[in-house]
């Protein structure tokens, strides 16, 4: 149905960007020749670990009684916080997370020591064994409860502009509501794995599936007490992130550190999946309360917001994600009088972290609420009420954090979607079957997606990138980046080729390697392609420089005339084929790799007001979503999804439309059927695939089309793309708001609270309270 | 004590294992003991279908197909049979097989660690589809791919792949000399005892059961392998009733059918909804098909969880469940079966035979209601099937079961007592809800709120009485934009 229109072999004709190639992996993946850490094979004395997890979501640890575990078969110890020759606290930013539980727990779950033995479940089978005791202290487990308290982990944040109370009062509609929404666990389908081997001379290896070797390397040698040069960090390849292995893959690298540091064996880690939903954070739950005042069209005069992020029990990113999702309270609308203020909640939890959308999906759902909300006030369609708030272009085009939106295609967009969804017209045909049907509602909504590119950390939007050529013409591509599926190292092989002239299969790339590419930043923040196949395509510049220099001196010509193209490189007296080039030039001396370096342009921030442009440019996008809704029991289905992206000049469609797709799908599992439960003593009670669903093929409306935008990106970004990682998660949020137009249409009146996830239990309460 | 050697046929060639013991999963054994990294582990329960292979068996002449989760089945219990993994399809030159080449076609793997088990589920799809000319529907490929999980490409390229795959150039097996390669295996099994009892008759299985009362039972493996891997347990022995001949038949009798307990719930629910077809949703919406094609029905209903689908089902069918040991058989109803949560009547001796389950009737309105978070495999909030036969318009017979409401699954005897013998109306419906709703005390959990669930029991009978008056489009499960639409 999405299917890009051509399929091209590897062996496509230039140019390589632009053409659907497949995964640069996907013939190894199909027949399980990709290696993921676990595949690795063992060197000889590799030992495994296992977690010990605390059983009390706060307290005080007297003791730690490992006696009938080390009596075990295979076990050859433990490993605690005294076994820590570094700093017993993880090298976070915040600095405020130890990397063992010591005198007190602070979650269910929360890592203790490990045991190690000769198997895995060796191990497993002995952490279980541990006895700790523990003297419980009161937990805080609700984030509403973390406000009244003050319980945070970061001090409150308030973004004002303009008189919000005076814009509510003087307002002829006003309104206000409450909304609880829900976290998210990643459920990469690789767990959380690291192998530490020890090397000579105190050096380290750790193969970890990170999305941040670069950090891993740093925590790795913070926790030893060594210097970053004697952690080397390699990863082929992730089998999945979302943001769960940002900073959570840190913490499994060190704990096996520790391990093979203390046994000096090669040491690996590999959490069961139920330790890894109990041990890992996940997507921030938020809770929310608003006041807003608007007029007769529903155009938004004053609003004051509160947004609480249930933090968990340490920092870890949530400082970021709080500010993305105080940046992405506007999504696609202009606030002119607003207050935001936003609480980062320490509760007694797993520490939540990045997940997909780091925050932005959570800042833009309480405005999507709020809109559906007035619309519903007014008896109006919720998507006139959207297109009246719509940021404009000469004006009200200057966000609540003061950079103007400078490349707004909002109003065309969602009109072009408006249209070819047809959505004028089957909501009028939903209202006439509603009418009719007793018990099943439809619903149908609406939303856009403006989604700020760039970590809001300016100095993190730098990278670099090797790029080798062999003197048989082959060439080797190393960058900071990290594949986990999204399709990273695909679209930097295709960018090389072409700035190469050479067909994409004399391009490959190498793994991820903290000891070829140092300092890079986490791929993370959808800049994955921005930052790394910049610096690739300004690595394989130079080389090509370098070799039309040499062409030119040879040729008597300037090095601008030197053509590079299908495999061969062309000057005005003589064609040559790439390999004799190479070869020709190697015997000349000529220099031939190099590296590349980006930083993004135009950026500055400034985190004490939060002002500033943080992002470089916005990714758009719109989704039309219908629904159907049981008002005997509350279960639910998405019946038809239209959607509308914008990825710029797409560098490889097909990945692009599976990205919006897989994004799609997991905003729609987190909105609807992903419902992490904690119990009263703070036990995760929804901690494997039997409790915790994520969205199966039957989940996949028949009806799922998507189409690319036309438009480059105005902005100088790789090949015109944009970034297309996180901006469609957000587009789920038409889910979400098409239930709330069911329900609406079930209830027949205006207010409509259903909180998130729209599980069967949560729309019947909807339609009844 | 030695364990029996495991053999079975890889790749056209023998292979025979020594010293497994009884409670290794084929995953361990493939990954840890034979290097096969190919496969993966997800979650080790048998709900995300990284870790799916294809077993193949020689069944009526040729072979049987089957796509399971290599984390919780035993290795001894593929003795016999013959094992594909997603390292043995493609050719010895590279090519790949149909099914890995549509997914690279279809751009159907992003992180690729899910991808073997899809690829494995396919070539299951391939050779029970493609390779006997049936066509691969979407309907089809979502119903037999929901044991797979992938959380990065959103499904569509796979569903699009499954297609794909029967328009490439067919790819077939070797059957001939694989099922002559079973044979001699049959043969020349090795009938040692041994830590691992896999007996293939009944009589041998009640010796056995009798002489042995400790050695775990299992069959499918599909709970007990969970025991395993999440809770560590450790089995001295264990006795696999899932070869035993005289259990794995489905018996067509007058009046009944009986379902042997080590029929998989796959053959299982084909020959209940091959007597009643509109219970094929419901059926489908039973785990997954790697879950469903291992799992047994006799091990559901013997395992007796309170969330077991199968049971309220039977109950309101007035199945029956035959119970047999050294002694003999004994026959009871099957909510007699239960005595508390996972606690029942079986003797130390006794094993499950089958479950004997009546003939659809003239009259009978059936309908069989799961309310869960997910639509496909997942476990049920509540439950709960109904069957009421009306004549002349009053209620002649009634059959109730619930599950989730419960420590066992159970029959709701005040509703049906509510309804047997009155005219079947909406005061009727209305009281059976009403007495459903008193009933049962279900507790809260990460599934539902007790409140929740009380509250949807009585709806459901609500939705029973609309559909059971013809009303269309009120339930979900059938509901098709394109019908309520039409006029």
């Amino acid at each position: 149905m999405n299917a890009p229109e051509k399929h091209l072999a590897a062996t496509a004709p230039q140019p390589a960007t632009g053409a659907s190639h497949p995964h640069e992996s996907a013939r190894a993946q199909v027949a399980g020749a990709a290696t993921y850490i676990d595949d690795i094979a063992e060197v000889k004395g590799t030992l495994h670990a296992a977690p010990i997890l605390s059983n009390v979501a706060h307290g005080v640890l007297r003791g730690v009684d490992a006696g009938a575990a080390l009596a075990m078969e295979g076990v050859r110890g433990v490993v605690l916080a005294a076994d820590i020759p570094g700093d017993p606290l993880l090298a976070t930013f915040v600095h405020d997370e130890p990397i063992f539980a010591r005198d007190r727990v602070e979650f269910l779950g929360q890592v203790v020591g490990l045991v190690v033995a000769e198997t895995v479940m060796q191990a497993r089978r002995a952490a279980r064994q541990v006895k700790l005791d523990i003297e419980a202290l009161p937990a805080v487990l609700d984030v509403r409860e973390a406000v009244k308290q003050q319980s945070f982990v970061l001090p409150p944040v308030t973004v004002r502009r303009g008189d919000p109370e005076r814009g509510i009062a003087q307002a002829p509609h006003r309104i206000t509501g409450s909304l609880d929404v829900g976290g998210q666990e990643h459920f990469y389908l690789e767990g959380q794995v690291a192998y530490a081997l020890p090397l000579e001379q105190d050096q380290w290896w750790i193969y970890s599936s990170t999305q941040h070797p670069g950090e891993v390397q740093h925590w790795v040698a913070h926790a030893l007490g060594l210097a970053n040069h004697d952690v080397k960090v390699e990863c082929r390849r992730m089998g999945g992130g979302f943001g769960g292995k940002e900073t959570q893959a840190g913490h499994v690298a060190v704990w096996a550190a520790l391990a093979a540091r203390k046994f000096r064996r090669p040491v690996k880690l590999r959490l069961d999946r139920d330790d890894d939903f109990m041990v890992t954070g996940k997507r921030h739950p938020f809770a929310y309360d608003w006041e807003a005042g608007f007029d007769d069209a529903g155009r938004i005069t004053g609003l004051k917001l509160m947004l609480a992020a249930n933090c968990g029990f340490s920092a870890d990113l949530s400082g970021p994600v709080a500010d993305r999702a105080v940046f992405h309270v506007d999504n696609a609308y202009f606030l002119g009088d607003v207050e935001i203020v936003s609480y980062r909640c320490k509760t007694h939890v797993q520490s939540h972290t990045a997940f997909r959308g780091f925050g932005g999906p959570q800042g833009m759902i309480a405005t999507e609420a709020l809109l559906g909300d007035i619309a519903r006030h007014l008896g109006k369609d919720p998507l006139d009420v959207r297109k009246a708030n719509l940021y404009g272009i000469e004006e009200r085009n200057v966000t609540h954090y003061e950079m103007t939106v400078e490349d707004n295609i909002l109003d065309p967009l969602i009109t072009r979607l408006e249209q070819d969804a047809r959505y004028r017209q089957r909501r009028a045909e939903i209202a006439r079957w509603n009418a009719r049907s007793p018990v099943i509602k439809r619903g149908i909504a609406i939303t856009p997606v403006k989604f700020g590119i760039s970590f809001t950390a300016t100095f993190f939007n730098q990278a670099g990138a090797l790029v080798h050529v062999y003197t048989d013409g082959s060439v080797q591509v190393n960058h900071g980046g990290t594949e986990m599926g999204q399709g990273l190292h695909t679209k930097i092989l295709q960018v090389v080729a072409d700035e190469l002239g050479v067909p994409f299969h004399k391009v490959r790339i190498s793994a991820t390697d903290t000891s070829k590419v140092p300092n890079a930043s986490a791929t993370a923040a959808s800049s994955g392609t921005d930052l790394n196949g910049r610096a690739a395509q300004f690595a394989a510049r130079q080389v090509r420089q370098r070799l039309a220099e040499y062409v030119a001196e040879k040729q008597n010509c300037r090095p601008e005339q030197v053509i590079f193209a299908h495999g061969q490189v062309s000057g005005p007296d003589a064609l040559m084929t790439w390999e004799q080039l190479v070869d020709d030039a190697y015997h000349s001396r000529v220099q031939l790799w190099s590296d590349g370096f980006y930083r993004t342009p135009k950026i500055h921030y400034d985190k004490h007001t939060l002002t500033g442009r943080p992002f470089y440019y916005f990714a758009y996008g719109a989704a039309c979503t219908e629904v159907a809704i049981d008002t005997l029991t509350g279960e639910n289905r998405v019946l038809k999804v239209d959607i509308l992206h914008d990825v710029g000049t797409s560098i490889n469609p097909a990945i692009d439309i599976g990205q919006i797709e897989g994004g799609f799908i997991q905003g729609m599992g987190w909105l609807t059927t992903e419902q992490l439960v904690w119990n009263d003593k703070g036990y995760l009670a929804t901690h494997a695939p039997s409790t915790y669903k994520i969205p199966a093929t039957g989940d996949v409306p028949e009806h799922f089309r998507i189409a690319l935008w036309p438009e480059p990106n105005p902005e100088d970004n790789v090949g015109g793309s944009k970034a297309v990682g996180e901006p469609p998660f957000m587009l789920a949020i038409s889910v979400w708001e098409a239930l709330r137009d069911a329900a609406a249409a079930a209830r027949g009146d205006a207010q409509v609270r259903m909180d998130a996830p729209a599980t069967a239990e949560n729309v019947l309460k909807a339609l009844k309270a | 004590m030695e364990s029996r050697t495991i053999r079975f046929v890889r790749r056209g060639e023998l292979v025979s294992l020594s010293n497994v013991p009884p409670d290794r999963t084929l995953l361990e054994v493939l990954r840890e003991d034979l290097a096969c990294t190919g496969t993966k582990e997800g979650c080790g329960e048998g709900d995300c279908g990284a870790c799916t292979v294809v077993l193949g068996e020689a069944r009526d002449g040729g072979l049987q197909y089957r796509a399971i989760n290599s984390c919780i089945r035993l290795a001894h219990s593929i003795d016999g049979l013959a094992l594909w993994t997603v390292e043995d399809l493609a050719g010895a030159d590279g090519s790949l097989h149909p099914a890995q080449e549509a997914m690279v076609q279809c751009h159907g793997s992003q992180c690729g660690f899910c991808t073997p088990g899809f690829v494995m589920s396919l070539f299951g799809m391939y050779q029970n589809h493609v390779a006997r000319g049936e066509p691969v529907t979407r309907e089809l490929a979502q119903e037999e791919l929901s044991g797979n999980l992938c959380r990065c490409t959103g499904y569509r390229p796979i569903l699009d792949a499954a297609q794909q795959m029967a328009e490439l150039p067919r790819t077939s097996v070797d059957e001939a000399a694989i099922v002559c390669q079973l044979a001699a295996l049959a043969r020349e099994r090795d009938a040692a005892a041994g830590p691992y009892l896999a007996p293939r008759s009944l009589p041998e299985l009640l010796a056995l059961r009798a002489a042995q009362p400790d050695a775990q039972v299992v069959a499918g493996c599909t709970d007990v392998g969970l025991w395993v891997t999440k809770m560590h347990r450790q089995f001295g022995r264990v006795l696999d009733v899932s070869r035993v001949e005289e259990l794995r038949r489905v018996e067509r009798h007058d009046g009944h059918v009986a379902i042997g307990a080590a029929v998989t719930l796959t053959e299982a629910f084909e020959a209940l909804v091959g007597d009643r077809p509109h219970l094929k949703t419901f059926a489908s919406r039973f785990a997954g098909l790697p879950v469903r094609n291992s799992g047994t029905l006799g091990g559901n209903v013997a395992n007796g969880s309170p969330i077991g689908d199968s049971m309220p089902l039977l109950i309101a069918l007035g199945a029956r469940i035959v119970l047999a040991s050294v002694r003999g058989e004994r026959e009871l109803p099957l909510e007699q079966f239960y005595t508390g949560y996972r606690k029942n009547v079986l003797a130390a001796d006794e094993v499950v035979a089958r479950i004997r389950v009546p003939h659809p009737v003239p009259g009978e309105f059936l309908r069989a209601y799961k309310i869960s978070k997910r639509f496909d495999d997942d476990i049920s909030a509540v439950c709960l099937a109904v069957n009421l036969r009306i004549e002349d318009g009053v209620v002649a017979h009634a059959g109730i079961g619930a599950g989730g409401v419960a420590a066992t699954p159970v029959r709701a005897l005040q509703a049906e007592a509510a309804l047997r013998g009155r005219p079947w109306t909406a005061v009727a419906a209305q009281a059976a809800a009403a007495a459903l709703r008193s009933e049962f005390q279900p507790i809260s959990d990460m599934r539902a709120s007790a409140a929740y669930r009380s509250e949807v029991l009585g709806n459901l009978l609500q939705r029973y009485w609309l559909e059971s008056q013809g009303l269309q489009h009120v339930n979900l499960e059938s509901f098709r934009i394109e019908e309520a639409l039409a006029p």
